[in-house]
């Protein structure tokens, strides 16, 4: 008779570990969601941030064509990207992150600009996105790599393999285009 | 989530519970002492701690927000400090965003409060927002954020007020003791003289010892929620300079802070009431010295907590851990960032100060709801709320600007 107790007893107590362990994954899996949400949040901040920004250089620096150029059609890629995954999107950001980089250090050149109000305003609101974007990165990396340690570690592995939860996706920045210098030109 | 940091919380608990045990030794004494009864004295140290609990908890932050001239801001009063406040919301994980105020002072200091994550508020002097560049500001944000992120301001509120209630106590009991007559001598006729005087003698003690001890236990904690909250918002930007080079600044200014008082120190990010030359390890501080935090912050190899946690055994006098092991096996490494905001695009070095100044001041009179006038030689006049007459005459030149 103690036999059977004693069988129910770790039945049970297996129900729960794993109810836990579910939970566990569920939970981690939802911050992973929420993250992602939060840095697409900031993009589009930024994107609609960039014509007002374009304009009002424009207003200053007529000639610098090709600068907006780049800049709107970097914006228009990014967009087009928003339904794609963690890779392909972070490259289109990085490339237009580039573009912004460079269309700012062009408008250094211009101290009436520099001196606009709202052009300041505007310099510190992208200043404010450019590090949420990379805060909510962070953020999101930080989630991804809690779910997939609990998703790959055991005894929790077994878990993820039985309901299906797949590891997640890092959201890395194309290092090498970020760090190409600027070039302003003052033809 | 950051399971790791909650489960560095259970040490600060331990350290409340002795707290309240000492709570529970001086009402047993007392109850004792005055009424032969030491369950009496429990019971009424309980009732009385929960009195005072209640009122803090919700009204304290409303208490010390308007004792300390509080301003508060909204996204457009104060873009860059709002901002600041939003991109640490978002590297702590916070749901909601707490309430940002400025302090209308020129010294340089910072707070939290919030005994709930969706209720919390943040508040920096003015003083602050012209003297740091952004990077700086962020890591005093990040630091406040922290504390707002691991409960410390709700364990520092119970503990203070369990403190409170030992030392009212403790002093009612003392004066009774002293002044009027003991409840014992009256009750007792004859036998069981020699007893009532060993009683007498442990309350006695306990009622002396117990302020003291209660509040080294409170230093001890609030001490060790500092090293936390600075290692926690190291991790948040990723760039321990920027809080190290706030904490020089702030340490090299003199001007005191007009509202801080006893009560409300252990809140700010600088001890409001620090001297200069008083030996590193201070069991009365509520912060750690500022040397200290500076240099262990500066010699992190990387920003994760494990990092902080090696600085601090490098540096601290003794060594030791400052961080619980569950804390640090859950840690995750985190590389330290180049400068955030330097590579960015705001151009923000020191010869700014000034257009930082303007710029909160700025912020202050509209919050005060002054209106500006323009006068044609380029003076700014600003008109009070509730200023009556039709027109102001300007001091630089003299014109009368009318009152629109």
């Amino acid at each position: 008779m103690i036999g059977v107790w004693i069988a129910l007893g770790i039945i049970v107590v297996l129900i729960l570990a794993i109810v836990a362990l579910y939970n566990g994954l569920v939970r981690l899996r939802n911050e992973v969601k929420n993250a992602w949400a939060q840095i697409d949040v900031q993009l589009k901040r930024r994107y609609d941030l960039i014509p007002n920004l374009v304009e009002t250089v424009k207003g200053y620096a007529k000639h610098e064509r090709e600068t907006f150029e780049a800049v709107t059609n970097a914006r228009t890629i990014a967009q087009k990207m928003s339904d794609a995954g963690a890779q392909a999107r972070s490259k289109a950001e990085g490339e237009l992150s580039s573009a912004l980089m460079r269309l700012l250090a062009v408008a250094e050149a211009y101290p009436d600009l520099k001196a606009n109000q709202n052009f300041l305003a505007l310099q510190e609101e992208l200043t404010s996105t450019e590090n949420k974007i990379s805060f909510a990165r962070q953020f999101y990396n930080d989630a991804v790599l809690r779910y997939n340690n609990q998703t790959q570690m055991f005894p929790s592995s077994i878990i993820a393999g039985m309901f299906g939860f797949k590891s997640g996706e890092f959201f890395e920045v194309t290092e090498s285009v970020q760090r190409e210098a600027p070039k302003v030109s003052f033809s | 989530m950051w399971e790791q940091i909650r489960s560095n919380q259970w040490r600060s608990v331990v350290l409340a519970i002795a707290m309240g045990l000492v709570l529970i030794g001086v009402g047993y004494a007392l109850g004792l002492y005055f009424a032969d009864n030491g369950i009496i004295g429990v019971i009424f140290a309980v009732v009385l701690w929960v009195i005072m609990n209640l009122v803090a908890l919700f009204q304290g932050d409303n208490i010390l927000l308007s004792l300390s001239g509080a301003r508060k801001i909204g996204p457009g009063d104060h873009p860059r400090l709002y901002n600041i406040v939003e991109e640490m919301q978002i590297a702590a994980g916070l749901e909601k965003m707490p309430d940002v105020y400025i302090i209308d002072d020129q010294a340089l200091n910072a707070f939290a409060v919030g005994r709930d994550k969706n209720k919390a508020a943040v508040a920096v002097t003015a003083g602050l927002l012209a003297r740091l560049n952004r990077d700086e500001l962020q890591g005093v944000i990040a630091h406040e954020m922290a504390h707002i992120k691991n409960r410390d301001v709700l364990l520092m509120a119970v503990t203070s007020v369990m403190l409170g209630t030992i030392v009212i106590l403790s002093w009612y009991a003392s004066r009774m003791m002293i002044f009027g007559g003991s409840g014992g001598s009256r009750r007792d006729s004859g036998g069981g003289g020699g007893g009532q005087a060993i009683i007498m003698l442990i309350a006695l003690a306990l009622v002396i010892l117990a302020p003291i001890f209660a509040q080294l236990i409170y230093f001890a904690i609030s001490r060790k929620r500092e090293y936390l909250a600075d290692a926690s918002g190291a991790l948040f930007t990723r760039y321990p300079e920027g809080l190290a080079s706030a904490l020089e600044k702030i340490a090299s200014s003199t001007q005191p802070l007009k509202s801080a008082n006893q009560a409300t120190a252990p809140m700010y990010i600088m001890n409001p009431f620090r001297q200069k030359g008083k030996p590193a390890a201070d069991l009365s501080s509520t912060h750690p010295p500022i040397s200290e935090r500076i240099r262990i912050l500066r010699s992190m190899g990387g920003a994760s907590l494990t990092d902080y946690n090696k600085a601090y055994s490098q540096v601290h006098r003794g060594g030791g851990s400052i961080l619980g092991a569950s804390a640090l096996a859950a840690a995750p490494k985190a590389p330290i960032k180049h400068a955030p905001n330097k590579s960015g695009f705001v151009q923000d070095d020191e010869t700014n100060e000034l257009q930082r100044a303007r710029e909160t001041s700025d912020a202050l009179w509209r919050l005060n709801n002054y209106s500006t006038i323009n006068c044609k030689c380029g003076t700014r006049l600003r008109v009070p709320p509730d200023f009556k007459g039709t027109s102001v005459k300007c001091p630089h030149c003299g014109t009368a600007n009318s009152v629109a």
